[in-house]
């Protein structure tokens, strides 16, 4: 048989091994984008903070993780972190530390972006009817910036998932390094399995992220109106 | 730390700066083609969006869904390596195009398409009262405020363009990536090479998102 279509997908576990392998680039995501978030809260309420060096500090920071490709974070940390520390870090380890430290500063301008777009106004009305500091941020503000936040956070989930399928180039197999095992076993008697293992890993993300940036469309849209 | 520093290759870094300067040419080759190409793309979905065009609407809909929904590595992977098998063959440059401007286009369309929605119905009421036909409220009313406002977005989905095109070395395309990892692969001088990359990256890069910076606050102001 030197033509088996799709058919190859199928064969033997194929299909279970490529979902393994989705599993390991969503759980490696997940986890970076739960500590990302829960970091990246307190990177953004620092940032609001009045203060010159810390905001200097943490714009280095930002700009650093946001103008550098992630792919080359994890070359940085992967090659040469290991080199100048003389520490053996895997894969798959690189890759948390990678997502996590470009999550937090993705997430922490997302959280100062939020907080600094709630009206001074609201402030002020919520210290007129005499509530104290504490209340106005618990019952206001807090609410207000969640509101905000949980679209552009599970925004950022989908866009951490896509990025995730980078560490292909850094040795972990996930998806697409099984995708390539499965290509090479069958290289004789599939020869066009590249092109059906491929296009099923295309709709295997697709179908991951599209429901996630269709709640995240659905939940701006109804926060938004009211 | 000041021991590691003086381990560097001073020697290896000058010799081998000519190479990151080429890639680094076509690196900017690549990203200004491919975001020329994603902003005329971008521009088109987000007009036949905003004018409702049957059947056509629903695939730059899906298109849409479909570019912002997949990694760019996988759609490299399915470019370069998949197609071949049914006899569409690419060069890797062509795939870097394809790739970029694939998945530019729907930033850029939905950039466009939140800019437009941003004018204010009262605009194109008022240029159409004023006898201007749909296409010139188009052209001179709604599309250079709508330029403005998604002028910060354009510019954040610029950087995030050009930050891609480090994925194209899987497609043996000769950029910053593929030279540093062909540096370390022959000399093992990884430090010197990775922090080359690094620069090469930030010089790129850094100038491009102050300005956005810059816009961003004039806009705010005007």
């Amino acid at each position: 048989m030197d033509n088996m279509g799709l058919g190859i997908i199928f064969e033997g576990n194929n299909l279970l091994r490529l979902l393994g392998g989705l599993w390991i680039t969503i759980k490696i995501s997940f986890i970076s984008v739960f500590v990302s978030i829960f970091l990246g809260i307190i990177l953004g309420m620092i940032m609001t903070v009045n203060s010159r060096i810390i905001r200097v500090i943490t714009k280095i920071y930002l700009e650093f993780m946001r103008i550098t490709p992630q792919l080359v974070l994890l070359f940085v940390i992967y090659f040469g972190a290991t080199k100048v520390f003389g520490i053996d870090i895997d894969g798959q380890t690189s890759a948390f530390i990678v997502f996590i430290l470009w999550g937090t500063a993705e997430m922490g301008d997302l959280v100062r972006g939020a907080i600094l777009s709630i009206p001074k106004h609201q402030f002020e009305s919520g210290t007129a009817l005499a509530l104290k500091k504490h209340q106005v941020y618990l019952y206001i503000i807090i609410p207000q910036t969640i509101r905000r936040l949980i679209p552009q956070a599970i925004n950022l989930t989908t866009r951490m998932i896509k990025t995730t399928s980078l560490i292909v180039m850094i040795g972990v197999v996930e998806v697409l390094k099984v995708g390539q095992q499965i290509i090479e076993a069958n290289r004789y008697t599939a020869p066009d399995a590249a092109l059906w293992i491929y296009g099923v890993i295309f709709f295997l993300y697709f179908i991951v992220c599209y429901p996630i940036s269709k709640a995240a469309t659905i939940l701006e849209k109804k926060w938004a109106s009211n | 730390m000041v021991d590691y520093i003086k381990s560097f290759d001073i020697d290896f870094i000058k010799q081998h700066i000519p190479q990151y300067v080429d890639a680094a040419w076509l690196t900017l080759r690549i990203a200004f083609i491919g975001i020329a190409l994603s902003l005329i793309i971008g521009l088109f979905c987000s007009l036949i969006l905003h004018f409702k065009v049957p059947v056509i609407r629903h695939i730059v809909k899906g298109y849409i869904e479909l570019s912002r929904n997949t990694p760019l590595l996988v759609q490299l992977f399915f470019l370069y390596f998949g197609l071949p098998k049914i006899g569409i063959l690419l060069d890797s440059e062509h795939c870097a195009y394809i790739g970029l401007s694939f998945l530019g286009g729907s930033y850029m369309a939905e950039s466009f398409r939140s800019g437009i929605e941003a004018i204010g119905k009262i605009q194109t009421e008022s240029a159409l009262s004023l006898g201007l036909s749909r296409f010139q409220v188009m052209l001179y009313i709604v599309l250079p405020q709508a330029f403005s406002v998604s002028l910060p977005s354009l510019c954040a989905n610029v950087i995030f363009l050009i930050k891609e095109t480090s994925v194209f070395s899987v497609v043996a395309l000769a950029d910053l990536m593929y030279v540093a990892k062909d540096l370390i692969g022959l000399y093992y001088n990884t430090d010197e090479a990775l922090l080359m990359l690094v620069i090469a990256y930030i010089i790129i890069l850094l100038p491009i998102s102050i300005i956005a910076g810059i816009l961003e606050k004039r806009l705010r102001h005007g």
